[in-house]
């Protein structure tokens, strides 16, 4: 009896969604959908590659955008890991909290937001997306650092204090050495990340690849846009190779 | 000397009785002394040794190394307390990704600074030193190889080394054989019978193996439930006193296997 009851629940509150699905669905548009997206299809063709040498500077700034973004939430993320493992931490009711606050937050907020506040306050260009791409890693590298800090074989720790070692010479010699794969790995994955991330950003104004497509969708010059597509595509492929071969060599 | 007087170790809160690891225990062992610590799982074998350098804090009572005491003392007069007390471990507890060399000048970190340490600019002394006690184990030429390429009783080679270079006046070691195979375990034994003959150590051994314990070692104290059940010569270890430490068993085999070896 219960079981039916869930049933009529269950198709009730389909129902309903459908019925609300309708009212914000205008079905003119999804009924030539199919021909919308093959007209676009065929104004993007045959590219536009004349563009593309005023790419690579776009180019080069969205990568230096990625990996100075990825240095920024590295350097103070991995401080704001160590307070927040609950084995490094200087203090439990204190520093840990407050490290866990900078964490949620920093990776509540997507890439895109930062970049969108950050623009408003600093102005457009590449600055911004920087700053952006930083404080999204800082959570990023926080969070999967401090897991594997507190993850660490207590034996190694306890061998070492027992030799009389001071707190952060615990920290350097029994702790570092065991987290260091942990770390390259995260490390060169959010720069794989941002790599992809920054190339969005200036769809807001952060500079970058993600400007000039915002320009050429704007001027509807779809052949451009093509090759910009292209353009970010070898890109992240590139960087996923990068990513991949240094992951191998340091693990 | 080590002296420990009323040692008491009561884990979790203050009331619950029945967390009692370890119950006014009183030991003294001299200097040069090697001294095994028998009993069944759980009889606080683990918990007394890390008492005495305070990887675990004692709940009661009061430890001294030398007249020093090691007990009621702040940070860094513990740290001070520690360098002179080595510590091997059944799990060897080397720092896997370093090298044999970082490994055992690990052990100087109570005598270096930060910046040392954080640089592995150690003294000259301490290098050439590191490399006397390899060589002296027998690990000679491995200085560079990284501890998780190593076997088990390499890499308790290493741990031992390990724990000299403080150069202690006590070693604490803690089933020094519980993962190794037989032979390798008479091997490591024996190394630690000579170390500490050559350089007047006093030691004290957890161990699981009687027999081996008997072989080896001229002191033999037996924990049960937290207290001091027998303390005596390897030959004071009967069927009787066997049954006080680990309860009623038949003891005639352990007992023969000793007498066999020794013919």
């Amino acid at each position: 009896m219960a079981i039916w009851a869930c049933w009529l629940v269950t198709v009730l509150a389909l129902v309903q969604c459908w019925n609300i699905l309708n009212e914000n669905t205008i079905w003119d548009f999804v009924y030539d959908a199919p021909a919308q997206a093959g007209d676009l299809i065929g104004r993007m063709f045959p590219p536009r590659w004349s563009v593309l040498p005023s790419l690579w500077q776009p180019l080069w700034d969205t990568v230096n955008m990625a990996t100075l973004g990825t240095l920024l939430g590295v350097v103070i993320g991995v401080p704001v890991a160590f307070l927040a493992a609950r084995n490094t931490t200087p203090s439990v009711l204190l520093a840990r909290p407050l490290a866990l606050t900078a964490i949620v937050s920093s990776r509540s907020i997507n890439a895109l937001i930062w970049a969108l506040l950050l623009v408003t306050v600093l102005g457009p260009g590449v600055l911004a997306g920087i700053i952006a791409i930083g404080l999204r890693s800082i959570g990023f590298v926080g969070k999967l650092l401090y897991e594997a800090i507190e993850e660490v074989d207590t034996k190694q720790v306890e061998a070492i204090e027992a030799t009389g070692a001071s707190g952060p010479q615990r920290l350097i010699y029994a702790i570092v050495p065991q987290i260091m794969p942990a770390f390259a790995g995260i490390a060169v994955y959010r720069w794989d990340i941002n790599i992809r991330e920054s190339a969005v950003l200036g769809l807001v104004g952060a500079g970058g690849i993600g400007l000039q497509l915002n320009a050429s969708v704007s001027r509807l010059a779809w052949p451009e846009v093509t090759v910009i597509f292209a353009a970010i595509l070898v890109t992240v492929f590139l960087s996923e190779w990068v990513s991949a071969q240094v992951r191998k060599r340091i693990i | 000397m080590l002296t420990i007087s009323g040692l008491t170790k009561r884990y979790g809160s203050k009331n619950a009785v029945g967390d009692l690891a370890l119950t006014n225990v009183d030991l003294t062992v001299p200097k040069g002394q090697l001294m095994a610590l028998i009993g069944p799982s759980g009889a606080g074998k683990s918990t007394l040794i890390r008492c005495v350098n305070r990887l675990v804090e004692p709940t009661e009572g009061r430890i001294a190394l030398d007249g020093v005491a090691v007990t009621g003392t702040g940070a860094t007069a513990l740290r001070r307390a520690r360098r002179r007390m080595g510590m091997i471990f059944q799990e060897y507890a080397l720092i896997e990704r370093l090298t044999v060399m970082e490994n055992v000048l690990s052990g100087r970190l109570g005598y270096v600074s930060f910046f040392a340490a954080w640089a592995r600019r150690f003294p000259r002394a301490d290098v050439a030193e590191a490399f006397r006690l390899l060589d002296r184990v027998g690990m000679r030429g491995m200085e560079d190889k990284r501890a998780d390429e190593l076997s088990g009783g390499q890499r308790q080679r290493v741990g031992i080394c390990r724990a000299l270079i403080q150069n202690p006046a006590l070693l604490l070691v803690d089933e020094p054989t519980a993962s190794l195979d037989p032979k390798t375990s008479r091997q490591i034994m024996r190394l630690l019978v000579e170390l500490c003959a050559e350089r007047n150590l006093a030691a004290i051994v957890n161990i699981h193996d009687v027999a081996l314990a008997q072989m080896f070692v001229p002191r033999i104290v037996g924990l049960r439930a937290g207290r001091v059940v027998f303390d005596g010569p390897p030959e004071g270890l009967t069927p009787e006193t066997l049954t006080a430490i680990y309860g009623e068993e038949d003891w005639t085999a352990t007992i023969r296997a000793l007498e066999d070896d020794d013919g």
